[in-house]
Parts: C-alpha cells; sequence; structure tokens
C-alpha cells in the first residue's frame, strides 16, 4: 500500500516536474528574448561586449541593493531604507575622502559602520518599538537622504581616491569590469548562507511562520536584528561600489536604484526557486531589467520611460511572485 | 398570513400562558458533514420573553445549530423553521438573520477594541444607512439612551479597549438588541438575541450584572437563547433549557421545576456516579519525572501536579478553566504569573519565567501546538524542514547543511510515522491535516523528549490519523516520555491517559484513574468541577 501510494507520487512529480523546471528558467528564457528582440532592431549598437559589459558593472550596485533587500524580506521585514543607506555612505566616502582627507581604507570601514548603524536604528524601532518596518524604513530613507544632503551641501563630490575607482571598474575579468564580480560573489555568499546553514533555515522559518519559528527555539528578534544588520552593511557595501563606478559622491542618484532593486527581489523570487527570495533569482532579475532599460533608452526613449517601466516592473514582479507562491498572501511586516 | 399575528399583549405574558406564539421554532433541522452526523433532527421552540438555555458537550450540535441559524451552514433539506409564525425560506442566507428579528453574541464579542463605544454601538447603523452625513450629536444621544435603557453607565466617548470585560460584554449584548430592536419595532414582533457564550471569562461578579441585563431584554417581550457549559449559570437565568446530545435533543426542562443532576444527565447522556466528595490528594504511582508547582498565567491560578516518567497525563476542564494553557506555559511560549520546575534529574528547582522556547528545548521538553496551522507548521515550506526544524543544527557537517542526509531522515521518519503520501521535498501544505499533524508529531518524537507537552493533537483530525497518533503517543510512554495532553476531547483522553486532571475557574478540581476514567465520566467531572468550583457563588447570586 505504502508502496503503491509512492510509486503514484513519483509519477506525479515527474509528471509536473518539466513545468516546474520551465517556471525556474522561464525569466532567462523572456531574457534571452529582449536580447535578441534589441539585437534585431541595433544589431550594431546594442550586440555588443562593450554594451554589456558597461551594463554589468553600472547595475553592480543595484545588483548588491537587491540582494540586500533579500535578507530581511527573506525574514519577514520589509527596508526600503536601502537606497537611501546607498546614498548616504556614498555621500560619506565622498566627504570623508575628498574633504578631509582621510584615507581611503579608513573611509570605506566608516562608511560600512554606518550601514550598521542603519541597520541597528531600524531594528531599534522594529523590533524593540513595534512599528511595521515598511513605515520606520520609510521613516529613515528620508532621514538618511536628508543627511547626505547636508554633509554634501547638495552637491557632487568628485575625485575619490583612485584606488576604489580602480578596484571597482579598473580592471576587468572576461571584459567584464570588477563590480559586477563584487555582487556575484555576495550572491556566492548568500546562496551558500540560505541553502547550506542552519541560519538560512531559521531565517526562513522566521519569515514564513514566526510562532512556529518561536516555538521551535529559534531567537526570532536575534534573527530579525541580524537581517537587519546584514541589509544595512551590503547596501553600505553597494554605496561603495556605487561611489567607486561614479568616481564620485552623488548625494540624488542614488535613491534611483530603489524601485529597481525591489522589483528585482521580488521578480527574483519568481525564477531559480520560484516561491522564495533567492540570491541568483536577484542577480538575473536585475541584469534582465537592466537590459530592458538600456535597451528603451539606447532606442531614444524619453528618460520618463525609465520609472514607468521601473514602476510597472515592481508592480508586476510583486504579482507574479505572489501567484507562483499559490497567491498566498505575502506576510510581510 | 394574517391569522398568524397574535397580539402583543398576549404574548408578552410569556410561558406559562396558553401556547404563545414561539418567536423561534425550530422543526427537524439536521446538518451531515460527509457523513458525520452533527444535527440529525432537533425541534425546539422559544417563547417570547423567555431566556432559553441551549446545554450540551463539544461536538453535540450547538455551534452547527447557531451556524445554520446566523446562515453559515445550509441545513439538510427537511427541516424547517418559523419566526414569529413566519416560514422562512432555507437555507437562511448570510445576514437574514437581522431582517427577522434576530441577532448574534459570540464569544469574543466582535468589538473593534480602539474605536468608541459610540461607534461600536452604532456600527451597523451608520455603515449600512445610506446618509448624506453622520450627525455625531444625535448618535450620541441615541447611543447615551441605549445604554441608559438598561441603567448602564458606559460613556459612550470612551475607547472599547479601556472598557472592563465586563462592560465589554454588556455593550456586545446591549448592540446586539439594538439591533433588532427598530426591526422589532416595526413589525411589532419581538425578536430574539442569541449569546453563545458569552461568560467564560467573565469574573463572577460580573455574570450577575449580565443576568440583570438579559432579564430586562426579556421584559419588553423579546427572547434571549443563552448557550453556555456552566450549568449553574444556566440554572440561575433561564426560564426553560433545551439539552442537545450527540446531534438530538436529549431533552428539555422547565428550570423551576429541573435539578442540577438532571442537567448533568442529560448533558453526559448517563445516570450520575455517587459524586466524589473532595478533590483527590495526588497520587504519585509512577516514578515521578517533574513536578509543577504554583503554576499560573492566563486564566490558570496557582496550579500544581506532577508527571512520572512513562506516564500520560491528561488535562482537561470546559471552556476558561485554563487548563489549555499549562502546556504552554510550561514551555514558556506565554508568559507566566509564578511556578517552578522541579526536574527529578536537576537538583534545582527551574522557575517557570526563566524558561523559553529554545530553554525549554535544551531540557528535551516538546511542544505541539493547538494551532498547528500558525504554530505547529509553516505550510508553505517543504516537509522536510518543517520536520527537522529544531534539529537542523546535527545536519550541518564540514561547513555545509547536509540536504541528502535530511531528505533521507525525513523520509524514513514519514514512513515511521505513515505520513502519506511521503514526499519530504513538497510543501507541508500538499497533506491532509491528518498528515501534517503526523509530520508535526514526528518532528517531536525524533528528539526523544522526556517530557512532551500537547495542546489538542486530534483536532480535525480524521479517525485513521486519530489511532496513529494514539499508537505514537503510547510508544513514546512507552520508552520512557512523560506526556501533559491538554485536551477538550473526553473521549481521547479516555482512550490514551494515565490519568486525567479536571479544571475549572483556573484550579484543579477532580484527578480521574483507573475505573473512572472513561468518556462519560470525564465529561461529567467537567460539568460537576465547575459546580465544586464556584457553584456557591451562582446560587447566592441568583438568590
Amino acid at each position: 500500500m505504502a508502496q503503491d501510494t509512492d510509486n503514484a507520487s513519483a509519477v506525479r512529480t515527474s509528471g509536473f516536474r518539466f513545468g516546474r523546471l520551465f517556471e525556474r528558467i522561464a525569466l532567462l528564457v523572456v531574457w534571452a528574448v529582449l536580447i535578441a528582440l534589441y539585437g534585431a532592431a541595433m544589431p550594431q549598437s546594442f550586440l555588443n561586449w562593450g554594451n554589456f559589459a558597461i551594463l554589468f558593472a553600472s547595475y553592480a550596485p543595484a545588483a548588491m541593493l537587491a540582494l540586500a533587500i533579500i535578507v530581511p524580506l527573506t525574514a519577514g521585514d520589509y527596508d526600503l531604507s536601502v537606497g537611501a543607506t546607498l546614498t548616504l555612505c556614498s555621500a560619506i566616502i565622498g566627504v570623508l575622502n575628498v574633504w578631509q582627507q582621510w584615507p581611503i581604507l579608513l573611509v570605506l570601514a566608516v562608511a560600512l559602520a554606518v550601514g550598521v548603524l542603519a541597520g541597528l536604528v531600524n531594528a531599534l524601532f522594529i523590533l524593540f518599538f513595534r512599528i511595521p518596518s515598511l513605515v520606520v524604513t520609510l521613516g529613515t530613507t528620508s532621514v538618511m537622504t536628508g543627511l547626505a544632503q547636508w554633509i554634501t551641501n547638495s552637491s557632487t563630490i568628485g575625485g575619490i581616491d583612485n584606488g576604489l575607482v580602480m578596484a571597482v571598474v579598473g580592471g576587468r575579468l572576461f571584459g567584464v569590469p570588477y563590480a559586477f564580480y563584487y555582487a556575484l560573489g555576495t550572491a556566492i555568499v548568500m546562496w551558500y548562507v540560505f541553502d547550506y546553514t542552519p541560519l538560512g533555515r531559521r531565517l526562513l522559518f522566521v519569515g514564513r511562520g514566526r510562532e512556529v519559528a518561536r516555538l521551535n527555539g529559534i531567537a526570532v528578534d536575534k534573527v530579525r536584528l541580524g537581517a537587519l544588520i546584514a541589509s544595512g552593511v551590503l547596501s553600505a557595501a553597494a554605496g561603495i561600489l556605487y561611489a567607486g563606478v561614479l568616481g564620485s559622491a552623488d548625494p540624488y542618484s542614488g535613491l534611483n536604484f530603489l524601485l529597481p532593486a525591489f522589483a528585482a527581489a521580488f521578480l527574483g523570487a519568481t525564477t531559480i526557486l520560484p516561491g522564495r527570495f533567492n540570491p541568483w533569482g536577484v542577480i538575473i532579475a536585475v541584469y534582465f531589467l537592466a537590459t530592458g532599460i538600456t535597451g528603451l533608452t539606447m532606442l531614444g526613449i524619453p528618460l520618463w520611460v525609465t520609472n514607468v517601466f521601473n514602476g510597472g516592473a515592481l508592480i508586476l514582479a510583486v504579482t507574479l511572485s505572489q501567484l507562483t507562491r499559490g497567491r498566498e498572501a505575502i506576510e510581510i511586516g | 398570513m394574517s391569522t398568524l399575528s397574535t397580539p402583543l399583549s398576549d404574548v408578552a405574558t410569556g410561558p406559562g400562558a396558553a401556547m404563545p406564539l414561539p418567536v423561534l421554532h425550530v422543526t427537524n433541522i439536521a446538518k451531515n458533514f460527509g457523513g458525520a452526523k452533527a444535527l440529525a433532527g432537533i425541534s425546539f421552540e422559544v417563547f417570547p420573553g423567555e431566556v432559553h438555555g441551549l446545554l450540551g458537550k463539544n461536538g453535540s450540535g450547538k455551534s452547527t445549530l447557531v451556524k445554520i441559524l446566523a446562515g453559515f451552514h445550509a441545513p439538510d433539506p427537511g427541516g424547517k423553521l418559523e419566526f414569529n409564525g413566519q416560514a422562512v425560506d432555507l437555507p437562511l442566507k448570510a445576514g437574514d438573520f437581522r431582517r427577522l428579528g434576530m441577532s448574534f453574541v459570540h464569544q469574543n464579542l466582535g468589538l473593534a477594541p480602539s474605536l468608541t463605544v459610540l461607534e461600536n454601538l452604532r456600527f451597523a447603523d451608520l455603515t449600512t444607512k445610506p446618509a448624506p452625513f453622520i450627525n455625531w450629536r444625535n448618535e450620541r444621544k441615541a447611543a447615551a439612551e441605549a445604554l441608559g435603557r438598561f441603567g448602564l453607565t458606559i460613556d459612550p466617548d470612551e475607547r472599547v479597549s479601556q472598557l472592563s470585560p465586563v462592560e465589554r460584554a454588556l455593550l456586545a449584548i446591549v448592540r446586539a438588541f439594538e439591533e433588532i430592536r427598530a426591526e422589532c419595532a416595526a413589525t411589532g414582533k419581538p425578536g430574539l438575541v442569541l449569546l453563545d457564550e458569552p461568560t467564560p471569562f467573565l469574573p463572577r461578579e460580573g455574570v450577575d450584572k449580565l443576568f440583570a441585563l438579559m432579564r430586562s431584554i426579556a421584559a419588553t417581550s423579546s427572547s434571549i437563547i443563552f448557550i453556555s457549559h456552566d450549568i449553574e449559570e444556566v440554572m440561575a437565568i433561564t426560564d426553560r433549557i433545551t439539552v442537545l446530545r450527540d446531534g438530538i435533543v436529549a431533552g428539555e426542562l422547565k428550570t423551576a421545576d429541573a435539578t442540577h443532576e438532571q442537567v448533568v444527565e442529560l448533558i453526559v447522556g448517563r445516570s450520575l456516579a455517587k459524586r466524589a466528595a473532595a478533590v483527590h490528594a495526588e497520587i504519585e504511582r509512577l516514578e515521578p519525572f517533574v513536578r509543577i508547582e504554583n503554576l499560573a498565567g492566563g486564566s490558570l491560578r496557582e496550579t500544581s501536579f506532577a508527571v512520572g516518567r512513562g506516564e500520560i497525563l491528561g488535562l482537561t476542564g470546559l471552556i476558561g478553566s485554563g487548563y489549555e494553557q499549562a502546556p504552554y506555559l510550561i514551555f514558556g511560549a506565554r508568559p507566566c504569573r509564578s511556578g517552578t520546575i522541579h526536574l527529578m534529574t536537576n537538583l534545582a528547582p527551574i522557575p517557570i519565567a526563566y524558561m523559553s522556547p529554545d530553554r525549554a528545548l535544551a531540557l528535551d521538553f516538546a511542544l505541539l501546538p493547538g494551532d498547528r496551522q500558525n504554530a505547529g507548521g509553516v505550510d508553505g515550506l517543504p516537509i522536510v524542514d518543517n520536520m527537522l526544524l529544531p534539529d537542523v543544527t546535527r545536519f550541518f557537517r564540514g561547513g555545509f547543511l547536509r540536504r541528502g542526509a535530511m531528505m533521507r531522515e525525513a523520509h524514513a521518519l514519514g514512513t515511521r510515522y505513515e505520513v502519506r503520501p511521503n514526499d519530504p521535498a513538497a510543501k507541508l501544505s500538499t497533506l491532509s491535516g491528518g498528515n501534517a499533524q503526523k509530520v508535526l508529531i514526528a518532528r517531536w518524537m525524533n528528539r526523544k523528549p522526556r517530557l512532551l507537552l500537547l495542546d489538542e493533537p486530534t483536532q480535525g483530525v480524521d479517525v485513521g490519523t486519530r489511532v496513529q497518533i494514539y499508537a505514537a503517543l503510547k510508544a513514546a510512554s512507552a520508552s520512557g516520555t512523560a506526556i501533559v495532553c491538554a485536551s477538550s476531547d473526553a473521549e481521547q483522553l479516555a482512550e490514551i491517559c494515565d490519568r486525567v486532571l479536571v479544571f475549572a475557574k483556573g484550579k484543579i478540581c477532580r484527578e480521574l484513574t483507573g475505573a473512572e476514567l472513561t468518556k462519560d465520566g470525564v465529561a461529567e467531572a467537567c460539568y460537576v468541577s465547575l459546580d465544586v468550583a464556584g457553584g456557591a457563588q451562582v446560587r447566592a447570586v441568583a438568590g
């Protein structure tokens, strides 16, 4: 009897295994189709490796930011402040390194420490005062954006230490600037933590069932605190990449990454491991969106289309990720 | 149908007068749930101005009846419902009850704590009446009148969260009556307020205020159906009592002529054994493993008991008696007021305030919560992860989580605890309720706990699975695990427990062992214990 049931389930799983596989790589296929379409429209300018090399490097901060977002998202908290943390950290790098002449390594350490601090402040209000994460991080976004404008006098600071610029975009591996590989390395580390450590399991259960996690002896608040600090540090790292890619600190443009990064986080949850926020899905989704925007820009479509594209992509991505979870409501607070 | 209209003055004389037209006349209402008979054709009448008690054990059909009246369930064809002599089309649609002059107060009261008394009271009118704007001055006046009509001194602008539990219950009942008052005034016919266990969490002194309010409502010739587990309360306030048992009307009594014993007999369904005179002294037959002393938290008051190695100890009682809190308090999953754990293997006693789930796990305790969906397992995650969640570090070797080993162990556990289909990679949500519960049982059994705490382990589980779960529990106790099982299911307790503690009003009132430990014995003890614990006070109030 048990044998029969097992066989039956084996048949059933192989039946939908193909559908499952397609779901997992669907985004890659769509990405390939998108590249083919743009390639057909602009064979010279779009389909060349230089174009893609620039795309991979210039969206590395966005990729890092999207990776930052999925840590607290997996633990069940929104962190909208990642964009502002990126902006503030790159501003701090500009101010301390260019204006105050601090050595670059010390400045980078300060930037990462600010990321930790941002995570701690968010956690204080989310975990200690029990305020919804959406509200807290919306508030800290505005606070940090304001601080970034204050310390930079609302100006772009050029002339950041060449060491940083060289480390980020100075060299290339397989024709792609280093910046991309920092994001890739982060994705690998996160893949390991998410899928191959007990911590990853705890993170997942804290996000999906707080009470279940608590009754299984998991220190839920500690896990959430860790996730918020991780997103702070990772978005500080994204700020470092951004400063390196630009060679300057811009107190305004960093927030532009927020929407595509969130869209990528949710879109990434529809691929590779459908139904879960996962780092490989994020990397694919970021560069899928980047390809879409770059192509549109190269076709000469006006700038406002970027906003429409990003916003539309976010809503579509959340809808798709909801559908892949079998219409379970996403319980994130 | 004009022949049916009866002058209100005649009706208002209430029961005892020559056959007044009943407000509610239920005839042969039945309901099957996939072969299981919840109601096997019941008939009864509620007369104008009457407070009518509805009693019965869990599963006797009370809640099914309430849900049919509320339009939540469709009854099986063949039954009939009449309101004030007027037959109504079955099934009722949700919300129909209000048009018929009936309203409900459920146990959770359905109040919005963050809104004011006024807003709660006028909620239904304010949201349904098509008015261009809300005249707050008039609304406040109407609310004050409604409260004043029953002599209640509750400030309409007070937030409901600031009210005492008793005031909240009073407010909910006044609101229920207000909802049908206009309807009744328009038709000139009496209405019906159905109170579904509003009292278990109220202090004794609050209950008489509730009773006074119920009497004033009945004085307006509207009727009340009062559902409660508390026989003393029902006997103190009702005019007549209908007792349901196993989906039929076991008996109808005129309260004035009924004795407490008669009512218990009707509920339980057999003659009463000679009632034990006093609470049994604690007997320790088995080698004791853990002694709990002065445990208090939630509605549980200072309680002490011991569990032996290999013993299955049942905790039970009526709703509100607090027994179901014990497993969570011992596990450190809910805040306690006091208590210590004396483990025979530990020299120092452990204050329960110090306990937390991770510390409990470190002591080899395990807790299977009653709320499987929200506290037991995560539906959207794979069975393997749910099953091995507390053990996950064991599979972390050489820097990597050994997925293969986890799958093998989960599969072996699935085979052992007969999880069907046994596919550890599938989501927990793909399993039936019973199989999901087996996954959670397997999770805890796999840890070979020394103390296993259970809350309603077979709730919503099919009969076959129930047998498998019992077998698993028996096997665990045979290997020395001490098991504490909180349950409202008398049959289950009688079947698996070595000893059952019966709670009432937050305290242990009876200890059942040996020959007393039968399904009926447990059910009876629940009702009789309540009498022991608080009956005297109610009698004083009623008198």
